[in-house]
Parts: structure tokens; C-alpha cells; sequence
């Protein structure tokens, strides 16, 4: 079969078996696009700007495991799709982004439209290629979804200048089956020395605590990580990436660990005398101070990236492995051990754990007559009954979600961990709705975060992707205005918009349906009423209390053992603070 | 501590740059840095002079050895090796210093190679202190310009970095 270059990238897109190809057209990729409108495989997503189409790939790949894909053209498209680009390289989402350049003949001699892609994203990228050859096109593009999905996943970026897709050249095509790079191996199973010298140090543990990650949602290993959990009776703390992949709602979660940590989970870290960290990265909004980190406590770190383990913080038994074969291989050990748990070592540790749960570090004033926050999460937590995919911007919104909304599934909670990039949430929104039509899909927002891609409320209404927008409007950037108002003496300096645009009637500009919701009583009544339109994209803006801020809090370079509390009256914590 | 790193690297168009972009981006330093094609035309071979405490030298390689581009890396200090930095110096010379620059190259078995009424270029290898010697001896208003390789290096032995 021969095929032009532009026809050979579409064809490996469908040999890759790629359902959705998120994009924006421009001139250096209009040969591609024509090979894209002589089919009908491959289901092109036409956003509105392209760092929308990078969160909405990454979307789909966050809650399918499927690798998202991407088209933008040269120059500012190419630019545009940085942030999304390196949003996906923060949190390791497989992804794989095609750019057009300019021609071969004139790369280098700033033609129009022209940017060193390739240069551009060569720190925010796990690889990437610039083809200069259409005999190339097909190994590169097997190799660009082999290292983009293989190992600890990332984002890949191929770079085509416009010549090399040129319809009037064509050469034999043939998508290779498989490939193996001499240069990359990625790793699989863990060493079973340090896999059994792990687990005598969780038979032998007297405060243990699991301290588990993104790394476990990625690697598909929630089933393992539970069964691991449930065997030892210990407490599990997840961190922000990895909720869902224990059941929230399980009498062993502790919560999320953390800046916005409850109590328990990081009190339970500083206490504890063995940690088992999975698949995470020792990030500083979970380690807070790193000198003061788990004091007490032995490490043990399983990790598919060597270069995560002791990279913050030192670990005493690395394993290098996949998580789930790790995990596996752990569970094996156990099962078989002589050796069980000390029953009683437990029962002293939960009961330390459940004095601090008694704290109940993310209460809240319930009797208030403003609408909170985190009781529009809990609300929306029950209607969708805990069943929906959530996507989140970044901010307070996004600190409320996962602490009320508790995930009990893997790959419902979609975020951006760890670049923190406003403007995630719509587009992520679209791009989970696409890959999951049956499901509820809720995007939990602020109004600062929401006017980064709000133009895409077009692409939800032309692909018709109905999803519920929950913006909790505090007219403020809430997580400024907090920080500022705790180390700034309340200079709000530049975290308050002078002109709010009016949602509802934006939502309907676009083609949607707008509520507005003041009142705490009219919070569900809203819910209810939006979720029943099944058909229909939902912005609802709830004016919720301004001042109000994210509980319990570890104040940035302090440790563990120094969190900031809401003291809820009456509560154990209060009483031994007075 | 001083470390050497020698990496086999897959022989394409950018690759230096992202090793080079992986140091700067993460704040480590370069001391030098040396790249050529080996006998097997798709690999390059470098070797990399840094410095920097355990903790980031463990860092560093295994942040090179997650380059997709990178075959494989050894941190030579790790065991014995030798090594050798080439430099071509370029003094000025005259009748009366003439005859003191020719003894003074010949101590540090350096080579004359090219030569002018005014100038000499001289070659040198060697560890790169015994080059930093040389150029600590010579008259320092003498030195026109100097041009240093970098140090290469290879293990003790008869195990070696390849495929």
C-alpha cells in the first residue's frame, strides 16, 4: 500500500486503534488534515484553542489508560500546546502530541510560523521527534506510543514539517507490530531480595502506614494495592494523584496526606515507624519540610522510576518495578509468611489514629446562612451517589474535591497534580465525557480558574458532551487570597477580579443552560435539576462564602506535626489545646 | 566530589542538547563536556566532568540514563581509570624566550606544532592537571590563547562501555 505522508500518519493513528484525535488545523498541517477528512476512524475533536486539546487527550488518557492524542500546527499552535504538554509530563500521562512545522527547506530560517518545537518542549516531554523523512513516519509514530505508555508513561512529541506529508509524494507503508529501542528498557519486576526484606519490615511494623500514589492509578494496580491493605489491616493515606485507588469511603483510609491532609493521615505519617510509599514521588506539598519528614520511620519505596526513589527524601529499601507485579510478588510473600501482623500493635495504633480522626480536621460550619464550599462537594458527592468522573481546575475548588468528594474508584478523580494548571478542568471534562457518554461527568471549578478555557464551552456543545460545571464563585482566586491572607497580612494583592462576566447568561450565549445558586438550600434543589438534564452541558455558579479557607493546612516549610487546624469546638483536639 | 561520566548515546540530531538541557534545567553544573562518533557510526561516545555531592552525582545519572537517547552510562569514578584532556596552547615567542618555551614543552613532553616568527602552538595530553601545571609555568604574558578538550577517559581493564 502506498501512501503519502499525511495518509500514513492517519493510518498508524487507526492501527494504533486511537479513537479521538484532539486538534486545531493551520497551514503547516493541512495536508494532514485532508487525509483526516477522507475518513471517518479516527474522530477528529475540533477545540477552540490548543492547550484545551492537550487537557482533554489528557483527560481521555487519565480515565481510559489509553494513551490521549493530539494535532496542532506549527508556531503558536505548537506553543499553545506546551502547558497541556507539560501538565501531562507533571502528573505522567500518556499522551501523544503531532505537531506540523514548517518545511524541511526552510526550518531554521524563521519562516512564518515557524518555532523550534522540538527544542521547546525537550523539558517537558518524556521524548521526542522531529521526522524528517517520510519513510520514517510509521516507526516513528510506533515508537512515540511505545515510550509515550510504556514504563512511567509521558507525553511524546512529533514533530512533521509540512513537506514530509506531502500528498503528491507516496511511499510503501507498513505500521511495524512491534518495536525495542536498544536505548530504553523500561523496568517490570521487582528485585525479590528487596521485595522480601520489605515485607519482614511490614510484619515486624508497629505504626505502620501505607503512603500510596498516582503511580498505583497509572499502573492499573488498585486491586493489588487494596488487597495488600486489607490483608495487613493497616491505615492507608493516598496522596492527591492517587485517590480513588483505595476506597475512599473504607474504614482503613485516613484521607488524603498532605498540605491540605487531614489530621489523621499526617499525624499518622510523622508517628509512624514503617512507611510503604507506592508508586508516588515524595512531592513537597505531601512531604512539607523535608528535615522533618517521618522522623521515626523506615521507607520502603516501589517505583517504576528509579530516578524517583531517594530523590527527596533517602529510602531504606527501594524496589525498582511496575507496581502491580511488585505488589504481586509482595502479596505472594505475605500470604505465605508464618508470620502475621502484631494484632495488638494495631489495635494501639488505631486507636491513636482514631483519636486524631475525632478531630475531624475538615469539618466545616454547616448552620452557615452562605453557601460553603465544601457542602456543594458533599451534595454533588451524593447525587452522583460517588459515581461520577470529577475533573477539577486548580485552586481551593480543587482541595475541596478531594477531601469531600471521596473517590472509590480508579481514574473518577482527574486533576492537575502536579503542575497545577488553570484551565484543566473543561476541556479535561470534555475529553472524559467523550471516552465515558454514559457516565456523570462534573467539572469543579472557580471562576478565576473557569475563564482560562471557558471558550470551550463551544466544543462541549458541538460534540454534544454534556457536562455539569459546578463553579464555586468566591470572587476571589481563593487559594491567593488564602495564602495572602496567612503570610501576607491579608494583602489581597491582585486576587480579586473587578469584573466577573454573568455565567448564566455566557453559559446560554454558548448553547448551554445557566443556573445561578445563592442560598445553601437551593444548592441541591440545583444538583438535582442539573443532573436530570442528561442531554444538556450545565454551568452552575454558586456564590458561595468568600472567605472561606482550605482545612486543615500545613503552612509551606513546615512539617507534618504543624498543621493548622479549624478547631471545631468541643471536638478532643480542642480540648487539649485549651 | 569529581565525577566522570561516560555515556553511550544514540548518534542523532539533538541529542547533546538534551543532555546538556537535563543539567541546566535541573541546576546541575558541567565542568566539561566532550562528544564524538565511536567505531559504530550510530553510537556517540561522551564524557562528562562533574562535581557534586553523592546524593546529586546518584541524581544526575540516573536522570541521564532516563533519556530515551542514552544506550548506557558509567560514572568512571566508581573504579580506576585514566584519563586525558588534549590542549593546544598558543604563546608568543622571541629570540630570548624561544629557547625556555621549547625546554619547558619538552618537561611536560608537549610538541611543537606549529611555528611562526612570533608564535609557537604547542600540543599537549595529559591528566588535566598536569596541563593546568604547564600552563602555570609558562610566563603568563606569553599565552595568546589556550584550547582545551576536556578530559576523555576510559576504565582500567579489560571491561569496557558498549553495547
Amino acid at each position: 500500500m502506498e501512501l503519502s505522508g499525511g495518509q500514513i500518519v492517519v493510518q498508524c493513528l487507526k492501527d494504533e486503534g486511537v479513537e479521538y484525535l484532539f486538534g486545531y488545523p493551520g497551514g503547516a498541517v493541512l495536508h494532514l488534515y485532508d487525509a483526516i477528512f477522507h475518513q471517518t476512524d479516527v474522530k477528529h475533536i475540533l477545540v477552540r484553542h490548543e492547550q484545551a486539546a492537550t487537557h482533554a487527550a489528557d483527560a481521555y488518557a487519565r480515565s481510559t489508560g489509553k494513551p490521549g492524542v493530539v494535532l496542532v500546527t506549527s508556531g503558536p499552535g505548537a506553543t499553545n500546546a506546551v502547558t497541556g504538554i507539560a501538565t501531562a509530563y507533571m502528573d505522567s500521562i500518556p499522551m501523544v502530541v503531532i505537531s506540523g512545522q514548517v518545511s524541511t527547506a526552510v526550518i531554521g530560517s524563521d519562516a512564518f510560523q515557524e518555532v523550534d518545537m522540538v527544542g521547546i518542549t525537550r523539558p517537558c516531554v518524556k521524548h521526542n521527534f522531529l521526522v524528517k523523512d517520510v519513510n520514517y513516519i510509521a516507526a516513528t509514530m510506533k515508537k512515540a506510543f511505545y515510550v509515550a505508555t510504556t514504563g512511567r508513561p509521558g507525553p511524546v512529541v512529533i514533530d512533521i514539517p509540512k513537506d514530509i506529508t506531502d500528498p503528491n509524494i507516496k511511499v510503501p507503508y507498513k505500521y511495524p507490530k512491534k518495536i525495542k529501542l536498544r536505548s530504553y528498557s523500561p523496568a517490570t519486576k521487582g528485585h525479590p531480595g528487596q521485595i522480601k526484606k520489605a515485607a519482614e519490615l511490614l510484619l515486624n511494623a508497629q505504626r505502620p502506614m501505607i503512603y500510596s500514589g498516582g503511580g498505583v492509578v497509572l499502573g492499573n494496580a488498585s486491586k493489588e494495592l487494596t488487597e495488600l491493605t486489607r490483608l495487613l489491616n493497616f491505615p492507608i493515606t493516598n496522596t492527591l494523584m492517587g485517590l480513588g485507588a483505595y476506597p475512599a469511603t473504607d474504614k482503613q483510609f485516613v484521607g488524603m496526606l498532605g498540605m491540605h491532609g487531614t489530621y489523621e493521615a499526617n499525624l499518622g505519617m510523622h508517628e509512624s515507624d514503617v512507611i510503604i510509599a507506592i508508586g508516588v514521588r515524595f512531592d513537597d506539598r505531601v512531604t512539607g519540610k523535608l528535615t522533618e519528614f517521618c522522623p521515626h520511620a523506615t521507607i520502603i519505596h516501589i517505583d517504576i522510576d528509579p530516578a524517583s526513589i531517594s530523590k527527596t527524601v533517602k529510602v531504606d529499601v527501594p524496589i525498582v518495578g511496575d507496581v502491580k507485579l511488585v505488589l504481586k510478588q509482595m502479596l505472594d510473600i505475605l500470604k505465605e509468611h508464618k508470620k502475621k501482623p502484631s494484632k495488638k500493635a494495631l489495635a494501639a495504633w488505631w486507636s491513636r489514629i482514631e483519636q486524631w480522626r475525632d478531630a475531624k480536621s475538615l469539618e466545616f460550619d454547616r448552620d452557615s446562612n452562605l453557601i460553603k464550599p465544601q457542602a456543594v462537594v458533599e451534595q454533588l458527592y451524593q447525587i452522583t451517589k460517588g459515581e461520577a468522573y470529577i475533573t477539577s481546575d486548580v485552586g481551593q475548588h480543587q482541595m475541596f474535591a478531594a477531601q469531600f468528594y471521596h473517590f472509590d474508584k480508579p481514574r473518577r478523580w482527574i486533576n492537575s497534580g502536579g503542575l497545577g494548571t488553570m484551565g484543566f478542568g473543561l476541556p479535561a471534562a470534555i475529553g472524559v465525557k467523550l471516552a465515558h457518554p454514559e457516565a456523570d461527568v462534573a467539572c469543579i471549578t472557580g471562576e478565576a480558574s473557569i475563564q482560562m478555557c471557558i471558550q470551550e464551552l463551544a466544543t462541549a456543545l458541538q460534540y454534544k458532551t454534556p457536562v455539569k460545571i459546578i463553579n464555586l464563585n468566591n470572587r476571589y482566586m481563593g487559594m491567593v487570597r488564602q495564602w495572602q491572607e496567612f503570610s501576607y497580612e491579608s494583602r489581597y494583592s491582585h486576587s480579586y477580579m473587578d469584573t466577573i462576566p454573568d455565567f448564566v447568561a455566557l453559559a446560554e450565549a454558548y448553547g448551554h443552560v445557566g443556573i445561578r445558586v445563592e442560598k445553601p438550600e437551593d444548592v441541591m434543589p440545583a444538583l438535582e435539576k442539573a443532573f436530570a438534564m442528561k442531554d444538556r452541558t450545565v454551568f452552575i455558579d454558586f456564590i458561595t462564602d468568600r472567605t472561606e479557607n482550605v482545612y486543615p493546612m500545613i503552612e509551606a516549610g513546615k512539617g507534618h506535626q504543624e498543621m493548622t487546624l479549624r478547631i471545631a469546638p468541643g471536638t478532643p483536639i480542642d480540648r487539649e489545646l485549651a | 566530589m569529581r565525577h566522570i561520566i561516560s555515556i553511550l548515546i544514540e548518534n542523532e540530531a539533538g541529542a547533546l542538547s538534551r543532555v546538556a538541557g537535563l543539567f541546566s534545567a535541573r541546576g546541575y553544573n558541567i565542568e566539561s563536556l566532550t562528544v564524538a562518533p565511536t567505531e559504530d557510526a550510530s553510537l556517540s561516545r561522551m564524557t562528562l566532568v562533574t562535581r557534586g555531592s553523592e546524593d546529586i552525582i546518584e541524581q544526575i545519572t540516573k536522570q541521564l540514563n532516563k533519556l530515551i537517547d542514552i544506550v548506557k552510562l558509567i560514572d568512571l569514578a566508581e573504579a580506576s581509570h585514566v584519563e586525558r584532556e588534549l590542549m593546544l596552547v598558543k604563546v608568543k615567542t622571541s629570540d630570548e624566550t624561544r629557547g625556555e618555551i621549547n625546554r619547558l614543552a619538552d618537561i611536560f613532553r608537549g610538541k611543537i606544532i606549529d611555528v611562526t616568527c612570533n608564535s609557537y602552538v604547542i600540543e599537549m595530553t595529559g591528566a588535566s592537571d598536569k596541563l593546568d601545571a604547564f600552563v602555570a609555568a609558562l610566563n603568563a604574558d606569553s599565552i595568546i590563547e589556550t584550547v582545551r578538550s576536556g578530559p576523555t577517559a576510559v576504565s582500567r581493564g579489560e571491561n569496557g562501555l558498549h553495547l
